[in-house]
């Protein structure tokens, strides 16, 4: 088994109604920062998994976000996948 | 008869609910905790508002999950009699009960206050003892309530007749100010396809007696009441 970080970006599908983005958006101009076309707010949930492989982590996790992390009809979620050092300070 | 009303930590509407049944008479209400796996023998159940959960995540996202969900979920499907209201409907949606979602009020504001709401379909267990378009005042509270579908799923709805409440005005009209949320197609309240969950965000137990300012809300319960005694006789 090794671990893996796997960081969940959960955003509003495109299209969609997002008025917290909106509001992000909206005061970035007021700042004076003009050139930025859209803005959108979402989640990041880091999670710390043990797996066979990469492939298995990213499995299971797809699966925690379809049941969980993300709701299909009004979010997208991608992941980010890294193996995690292995602990070497003897805590085991 | 008898109405589970289910309180998960956050909840905050289960009193509410259960002195609306009281108070409105023949029911008698009993409290159902998220960890219990069973509902026993009852004849409806109400998921009440709050914030179940802290809503983290998602409002109702985490709420599904309870123990208890599992025998909600099987009740329905089996035709029983099921309302979720603000925090409930949120849970039905998330649990899959419902189609749609409720997303942030595009205002990003919290509302609280009291809305007017049209009852578009009488054909349901909660909604028979109204008139078709009939107009009630009846308070909203929440930051969550702005649903959202897509359009497949929303014409759906609309063609059969599925939308039980509508936001409007004072006179009945669907002016964009009177949609305090955002919600698409004004919409304030479902059913699923059998017609035996709603899901609804303004909140009728708070609109039972007068001293509450509004006694609009009581139908939804005298609507309930008339169909399980119907279903009984």
């Amino acid at each position: 088994m090794s671990r893996f970080d796997v960081e969940v970006r959960i955003k509003p599908r495109p299209g969609l109604l997002d008025p917290q983005g909106k509001a992000v958006h909206h005061a970035l101009e007021s700042l004076g920062y003009d050139g930025v076309s859209e803005a959108k707010v979402g989640r990041l949930i880091a999670l710390t998994v043990e797996a066979g492989s990469e492939s298995d982590a990213r499995d299971r996790v797809e699966e925690m976000c379809r049941k969980l992390l993300a709701n299909p009809v009004t979010e997208d979620f991608s992941l980010r996948i890294t193996e995690a050092p292995t602990a070497t300070d003897g805590d085991g | 008869m008898k109405v589970a009303v289910i309180t998960f930590p956050g909840s905050n509407c289960d009193y509410d609910c259960y002195q609306a049944l009281k108070t409105l008479g023949g029911f008698e209400p009993e409290f159902r905790w998220h960890r219990d796996e069973k509902l026993g023998d009852v004849d409806a159940v109400l998921l009440p508002g709050g914030f179940s959960y802290g809503d983290y995540l998602r409002s109702g996202a985490i709420a599904r999950f309870s123990p208890i969900m599992e025998a909600v979920v099987e009740f329905a499907r089996s035709g029983g009699p099921v309302a979720g209201i603000c925090n409930g409907f949120q849970i039905l949606c998330e649990s899959g009960l419902l189609p749609g979602a409720l997303l942030p009020n595009e205002s990003l504001l919290f509302r609280s206050y009291d809305v007017h709401i049209r009852v578009e379909t009488v054909k349901t267990p909660f909604t028979s003892a109204y008139e078709r378009h009939q107009v009630l005042r009846i308070p909203i509270a929440h930051g969550d309530g702005n649903f959202h579908a897509d359009e497949e799923t929303l014409a759906e709805l609309e063609g059969d007749d599925r939308i039980v409440f509508r936001y409007v005005d004072a006179d009945g009209s669907l002016t964009p100010e009177a949609n305090p949320n955002g919600s698409a197609h004004h919409i304030a309240g479902i059913v699923n396809a059998s017609r035996n969950v709603l899901g609804m965000m303004p909140h009728p137990e708070r609109a039972v007696e007068p001293v509450l300012g509004s006694t609009d809300g009581a139908g939804l319960f005298t609507s309930l009441r008339r169909h399980l005694e119907g279903a009984m006789a």
